[in-house]
């Protein structure tokens, strides 16, 4: 079975956020593979391991992101791919253009992607991919079985379980609680530092940058209001209580 | 400038959500005469159509079939699709919801359009739609306009201000065949668990009474969910209390999880460590109650109690009962 997994470098989620000129700062910040994306490639390694084939991962990013590819190599996967080119990076719109580009490179039955990344959660690339490489998706999944060309799986649709079928190719996109990602053996990890990398730049794809230029532009990036912090109410338990409840009541008005 | 504008309605349990008024209201407001339209898909939905047209739809189109009961890609792409040819909308208003994060950025992809998710405002800034969007979950906020194409955006529940119905005010009402041929359909739903505990949805509810890795087991949740039902409210966890396997990571708020912006949010036994924070922050009012007075969730709660969830739970959940009953 040929697996492809797209994934993305993201923020550690523990992570504050620090504005600089308007824009996020990156210094000293941890770097981790999107969780979501953690789920794909777990589910992609099983799949392997229960059918045979080959799992290649392909991220769109800055260089920096190769170590997440290094990451999901450790775990198991085969073939690790960047797509560096900074003339590539743009929204939503831009990155399906070019992962659907990249992914017709390789043969595939199964695409597996997160639901959304931890940073910009607009949960758009992945739909975006299936719907231009033409293959159906199932998103949010919690449970996926493949047998015989038959795909079944678990999708969660606000707390309610649909059963979902279809037939490969098909893409589906990882939910949490889909599965527990291992972490990278000793072994695995010497290994995925021997291995290269196939690195793809617009030529190389024979994307026209201008052609895929983002649809979309970030006018302001701006961070909430800090909280300062609110009342700790004191005194006898019974009257917190009933401090409470009369000040939701009456002053927050959310009664 | 005149828009035009195609909301897709957002039902559940056979009703129409609050969000889908919300959206028209904001479509209402920006569309500058232009005509706003609303796509009314599922089986037995025609009844749904009337009351749209007192929250500002100008039109809607009626598609019913029992292959739209339930949410099918393929199914409600290829109604949407033909819809959004014939109306010709500048924008098309989605739901952030389980149908609309899925759909939209299909048929975005579809019409090479750029679309904008998880939107919580909208504004017209010199003539453009200028959108308001968290990022990290609502660690940073972003604000987003389209350089070309046709907007495609989904809305975050409770967020768009709510407007009056304006009785009296009616929509033109068109029904359109569904055309969906059952061959066409790649994938299909073999069957629907109902998995939710309360008919609350966490995206939606107005109040949420949430547990952390303080609530201990899956049955110390009881007093959280007897405490939800009196408030009306809906039960949500932190990552840790669903790692630990107290609930279902459905329930899960946070930077992994969902992202909520209740009217009131209740955190019972919730450290409050970051990735949760950036789940919950921004709900109106926080109340935190947990054992140990250093705990982070204190740092971003209105009102605070220091003490034993299992002790003060349940004396809330009486006191609310008394004071609500008056």
């Amino acid at each position: 079975m040929n697996i492809i997994v797209c994934m993305k470098q993201t923020f550690d989620t523990e992570e504050r956020i620090v504005l600089e000129n308007g824009k996020i700062k990156e210094d000293g910040v941890k770097f981790v593979i999107n969780p979501y994306d953690e789920y794909a490639v777990e589910e992609a390694i099983r799949l392997k391991e229960q059918h045979g084939g080959q799992v290649t991962v392909i991220t769109l990013g800055p260089s920096r992101a190769e170590e997440a590819l290094r990451t999901a190599l450790a775990m198991g996967a085969d073939e690790g791919v960047i797509i560096d080119d900074p003339s590539l990076f743009g929204d939503e719109y831009t990155a399906a253009r070019v992962l659907a580009a990249a992914v017709q490179k390789f043969p595939y039955d199964i695409i597996l992607c997160g639901n959304q990344a931890v940073d910009d959660g607009s949960g758009q690339v992945a739909v975006r991919l299936a719907e231009l490489l033409g293959i159906p998706h199932i998103g949010t999944i919690t449970k996926l079985e493949v047998a015989g060309g038959k795909v079944t799986a678990h999708r969660d649709a606000e707390g309610d379980v649909e059963v979902v079928e279809g037939t490969l190719p098909v893409l589906v996109t990882a939910q949490q609680g889909l599965n527990e990602p291992r972490y990278p053996s000793l072994i695995g990890i010497r290994k995925a530092n021997k291995k290269s990398l196939t690195r793809f730049t617009a030529a190389d794809l024979g994307v026209d940058a201008g052609a895929v230029r983002a649809r979309t532009e970030i006018v302001e990036t701006f961070l909430p209001q800090p909280k300062t912090g609110g009342r700790i109410l004191e005194g006898d338990l019974a009257d917190q209580v009933k401090e409470l409840v009369r000040a939701l009541r009456t002053e927050e008005k959310v009664l | 400038m005149a828009r035009k504008f195609l909301v897709l309605a957002d039902l559940r349990n056979g009703n129409v959500r609050n969000v889908t008024y919300e959206i028209l209201g904001a479509a209402r407001r920006l569309s500058g005469g232009g005509e706003v339209s609303v796509a009314l898909l599922g089986k037995d939905v025609a009844r749904l159509a009337e009351g749209l047209g007192a929250y500002g739809a100008d039109k809607v189109y009626v598609v019913e079939d029992a292959q739209l009961e339930n949410y099918i890609p393929d199914a409600y792409s290829s109604v949407l699709d033909r819809l959004i040819r014939t109306a010709e909308p500048d924008v098309v208003f989605m739901a952030h919801s389980a149908v609309g994060r899925d759909l939209a950025p299909k048929l975005a992809a579809r019409f090479e359009a750029g679309q904008v998710s998880d939107v919580i405002d909208v504004a017209e800034e010199g003539g453009d739609l200028v959108f308001t969007r968290p990022i990290y979950a609502g660690k940073a906020f972003t604000k987003v306009k389209f350089r070309e194409g046709r907007v495609f955006a989904t809305v975050r529940p409770n967020n768009l201000p709510a407007v009056e119905p304006e009785s009296g005010r009616t929509a033109a009402v068109e029904t359109v065949p569904s055309q969906i041929s059952a061959d066409a359909l790649r994938t299909f739903i073999r069957e629907v668990v109902k998995k939710s505990t309360s008919g609350v949805d966490l995206t939606e509810a107005k109040i949420i009474v949430s547990g952390g890795r303080g609530v201990k087991s899956a049955d110390g949740f009881k007093p959280l969910y007897e405490l939800a039902e009196v408030l009306g409210a809906a039960v949500g966890a932190s990552r840790g209390a669903c790692d630990a396997g107290y609930c279902d990571y459905s329930l899960q708020i946070g930077q992994t999880g969902k992202v909520v912006t209740p009217d009131l949010y209740i955190a019972c036994g919730i450290s409050g460590a970051i990735q949760h924070l950036a789940g919950m922050s921004n709900s109106k009012v926080i109340v935190a109650i947990n054992k140990d007075p250093e705990a982070p969730i204190f740092k971003v709660a209105n009102y605070g109690i220091v003490g034993d969830l299992f002790e003060v739970v349940p004396m809330l959940t009486e006191e609310f009962k008394k004071v609500l009953a008056e």
